[in-house]
């Protein structure tokens, strides 16, 4: 059973879709136990950081979530909600990842980053057969910041982490699921991972 | 580096695409859904669908075809055309759409576009912007381009990036149907006074009008419907020519 995390700031239509096309029915839920149980784990997110994170604390959730074992994805501001702090609502995040989540500097450049950009250096089983410098749909106005534990590095206005890993948490700035052919095999490789 | 992008508009009515040409004669050029998956394969970097006949009663219809392109297509998707409150907007992004433009409404109100923005973020609201230039100052027309109103075009672009728009769908009705060329001038100015994505549309008849679009006017993204349509330009052979002008593009 592939789980997609039910809270005030997914955007599963998209997500879901994707999965149907790939054979995948995946199940909406907040309910820790089912999420527990699931082989697998996605959670999308679009919208504000620090009320999502509130809600997430409300509920318990982040508590849960980072303690899961399964292959974990987060993508855009669910890969946001896995670092350590933001700047959008200046937010303690969930830790996950040991990266600070950023503003755009507004002074060199339009923002939301928002369209089609290439990745660099990108590794892991997610990335397997996928070669450097595709590009993906990315639209956002805060970014993760390169660290340890960046698998891939996106450059706008300044380089920042398009993919970040730890053991079984994987996370993209990118949504995958509006990147046409490439995205689609990004969520197959996924789909793949052993548990 | 962030891409260009190249963005087919999809005219509906009845569920039908159409185009018209400066706004007035309309001609059927097919089913949405499979036109969209045709503009997908041939590298379309994003899509915008219009509903021009968008009424209340046909908004269901329309929500039905949202849901219907979210399921066939991959990449992101634009949805405008008669949206009035925000309820309408979460109908269309819960059917699947991933931004929504709003034109008449937002001069009329223009707090939605804060209200939107606030709600479901600034990412999806496009402000649509009809535009024609009278007495030598581009000014603002809504209701499909029949009704023009006092807003100057560039202070209106202005205010719409205050409220919360994400990017700013610019149309110049002077340059609309004539194949002649972008509106260059007017969309490099507005570029230079918002710090939001400006997607150029109008006028699109060849190669070189969309070069000029990004190397003059140093667009974001390019929207054009009949000649895309009609296949008088293909994606595919667009794509390699505005390559060769070194225009990033993906």
């Amino acid at each position: 059973m592939i789980a997609i995390v039910k809270y005030n700031a997914g955007n599963t239509r998209s997500v879901t879709n994707t999965l149907n096309r790939l054979n995948v029915e995946p199940v909406l839920t907040d309910d820790p136990e089912l999420l527990r149980q699931a082989d697998k784990v996605i959670f999308p997110g679009v919208g504000e950081a620090s009320s999502a994170m509130n809600y997430l604390r409300e509920r318990g959730l982040d508590q849960v979530l980072k303690n899961l074992r399964q292959p974990f994805l987060g993508i855009c501001v669910g890969m946001q909600l896995m670092c350590n702090h933001s700047e959008e609502g200046n937010c303690e995040l969930m830790g996950i990842f040991e990266e600070n989540v950023r503003k755009f500097p507004v002074e060199k450049g339009k923002v939301p980053h928002m369209g089609w950009n290439n990745f660099t250096s990108c590794k892991g089983k997610l990335f397997q057969g996928i070669s450097s410098d595709e590009d993906v749909y990315f639209v956002h106005s805060y970014y993760a910041e390169t660290g340890a534990q960046t698998v891939a590095t996106s450059e706008y206005l300044l380089p920042f982490s398009a993919a970040l890993h730890k053991d079984n948490f994987y996370a993209v700035q990118f949504h995958p699921e509006k990147s046409a052919g490439i995205g689609q095999k990004m969520l197959q490789n996924f789909l793949n991972i052993k548990n | 580096m962030l891409k260009k992008r190249i963005i087919p508009c999809l005219d509906i009515k009845d569920g039908r695409t159409v185009k018209g040409i400066n706004f007035v004669n309309i001609r059927d050029a097919g089913d949405p859904v499979e036109l969209a998956k045709a503009y997908v394969n041939q590298g379309a970097d994003e899509l915008v669908f219009l509903d021009i006949t968008a009424t209340v009663e046909k908004r269901k219809t329309l929500v039905k075809l949202v849901e219907r392109i979210a399921k066939e297509i991959n990449i992101p998707f634009t949805v405008g055309g008669g949206i009035n409150n925000v309820s309408d907007v979460a109908a269309l992004l819960q059917a699947g759409a991933d931004k929504i433009s709003i034109n008449s409404s937002a001069v009329k109100r223009p707090e939605l576009i804060t209200e939107i923005a606030c709600e479901f973020g600034n990412q999806c609201v496009v402000l649509a912007i009809d535009t024609k230039l009278i007495d030598g100052q581009w000014r603002v027309y809504v209701h499909g381009g029949r009704t023009p109103t006092e807003l100057l075009t560039l202070e209106w672009a202005k205010e719409g990036e205050k409220r919360g728009a994400g990017e700013i769908l610019l149309t110049s009705m002077e340059n609309d149907g004539t194949k002649d060329g972008f509106a260059v001038e007017l969309t490099k100015e507005i570029g230079k006074i918002v710090n939001i994505p400006v997607i150029a549309s109008g006028g699109a008849g060849n190669g070189e009008h969309f070069q000029d679009i990004f190397k003059i006017a140093d667009a974001d993204a390019a929207l054009a419907a009949s000649i895309f349509h009609f296949g008088e330009v293909k994606i595919p052979e667009l794509k390699q020519f505005l390559r060769k002008q070194n225009i990033p593009l993906r």
